[in-house]
């Protein structure tokens, strides 16, 4: 076994009422055990991880480092999904390490009127997101066809006149486009958030990370109770049939990472 | 419940596990400015543009024939010759679109359009909406 020295203990979350014998023996961040630190009724997540990639220095650097990043975040997420399946469960932000149990002990003492709150309110409710894409069959370039309407024999400036027009019938299309496609953005938010306890927008993502080819045109995270999460995924399936040219997805449920803030909201 | 993520989208991923959840200081001090600038630099590759969150979309911010910041870059990066000649010309048309606004005046609504004039008075007014912004 490592000395004490040389590790410290990496935080996921924050269960109630979570036997942390339903993790099983998946492993956490670096590979490390998942195992419970229970105080009263609230327990949390923990994994023994080595200093020498979660000590400060370690960290820094790690954490300038994508594929580090991604590792870690792709770990911390199995734990907190987990737990979130079968417990409320309040995320911790990544990369919050502590000297040893002790100090998770004491932070759950401390912070247990918070973390009370937090879980109060995610009980029986989970994140679900939903993205909307546009695909772009509306802007295809058939109405180029306003035909040289300028008697486009005038000299030389023919080519230039006809592009000019058509450069700006371009633009106002699309600007017209992307005016529709915001109103009908704010339709379908309109439409599902109604159903949601809660909402949070994200900013629409790059389709280099996510790897889409639809434009996207909304992201938002939805808090719903448990029990209206069919409903409101069969009013996501009927809203992306309903609208041409924009694609409706839905992903969940989440650990409800977008609702756990304790402060202001 | 409902169906597994085996594998989540890495923007979704980072967009929630980032700089959300319960913020509470850890005893390995992580400088928070680092990790801000973290985030920061993580939102920018997670996000399209700023305007985005506004708006929802910027799509048509991307496409040269749309962005004359895009247009501009294109003049730049080669193709000059026949860009300045084409913009040269269109130096030109704004002029004469600017005579033939003058004269169709404001009475024009009622000039007998012979489709050429309304067709160069729809660009000379599009032209001035795109002017003045």
């Amino acid at each position: 076994m490592t000395d004490s020295s040389d590790t410290a203990v990496y935080l996921y979350g924050v269960t109630r009422g979570l036997d942390p014998a339903v993790l099983g023996d998946s492993p956490g961040v670096a590979g490390a055990p998942v195992r419970g630190v229970a105080t009263g009724d609230l327990t949390a997540l923990v994994s023994t991880v080595r200093l020498d990639e979660y000590g400060e220095e370690a960290l820094r650097a790690n954490l300038e480092d994508l594929a580090w990043i991604e590792t870690t975040a792709r770990a911390h997420h199995a734990v907190v999904d987990r737990a979130a399946r079968v417990a409320p469960t309040a995320p911790v932000r990544i990369a919050t390490v502590y000297h040893d149990d002790e100090r998770v002990s004491q932070v759950l003492r401390e912070g247990r009127e918070r973390f009370g709150t937090a879980l109060d309110r995610i009980t029986g409710r989970s994140e679900w997101g939903v993205k909307a894409y546009a695909y772009p069959e509306d802007d295809r370039p058939a109405e180029e066809a306003v035909p040289s309407a300028t008697g486009g024999g005038s000299g030389p400036a023919g080519a230039g006149t006809a592009y000019l027009r058509r450069r700006q019938e371009q633009r106002r299309r699309r600007t017209e486009a992307g005016r529709r496609l915001s109103e009908r953005a704010q339709a379908i938010d309109a439409e599902l958030r109604v159903h949601a306890v809660a909402v949070r927008r994200h900013p629409p993502q790059d389709p280099k990370l996510s790897g889409h080819a639809g434009t996207p045109i909304l992201n938002v995270a939805y808090l719903l109770d448990d029990a209206r999460v069919p409903e409101f995924q069969a009013l996501v399936r009927d809203i992306d049939e309903r609208s041409p040219g924009i694609g409706v997805e839905m992903t969940g449920p989440w650990p409800p990472y977008s609702f756990i803030e304790t402060d202001g909201a | 419940m409902a169906g597994e993520q085996p594998n989540a989208n890495l923007a979704d991923l980072l967009e929630r596990i980032l700089d959300k959840g319960i913020v509470i200081v850890g005893d390995i001090r992580v400088n928070l400015l680092d990790i801000e600038l973290l985030t920061i630099k993580l939102r920018l590759l997670v996000a399209s543009v700023d305007r985005a969150k506004e708006m929802g979309i910027d799509w048509w911010e991307h496409d040269p024939s749309l962005s004359s910041r895009a247009s501009r870059e294109e003049v730049s990066d080669g193709q000059g010759s026949s860009r300045e000649a084409l913009e040269e010309e269109n130096r030109r048309l704004r002029e004469r679109l600017a005579a033939i606004e003058e004269h169709a005046g404001d009475g024009a609504d009622g000039a007998t359009g012979d489709g050429k004039s309304t067709a160069s008075k729809r660009s000379a007014s599009t032209r001035k909406r795109e002017n003045s912004d």
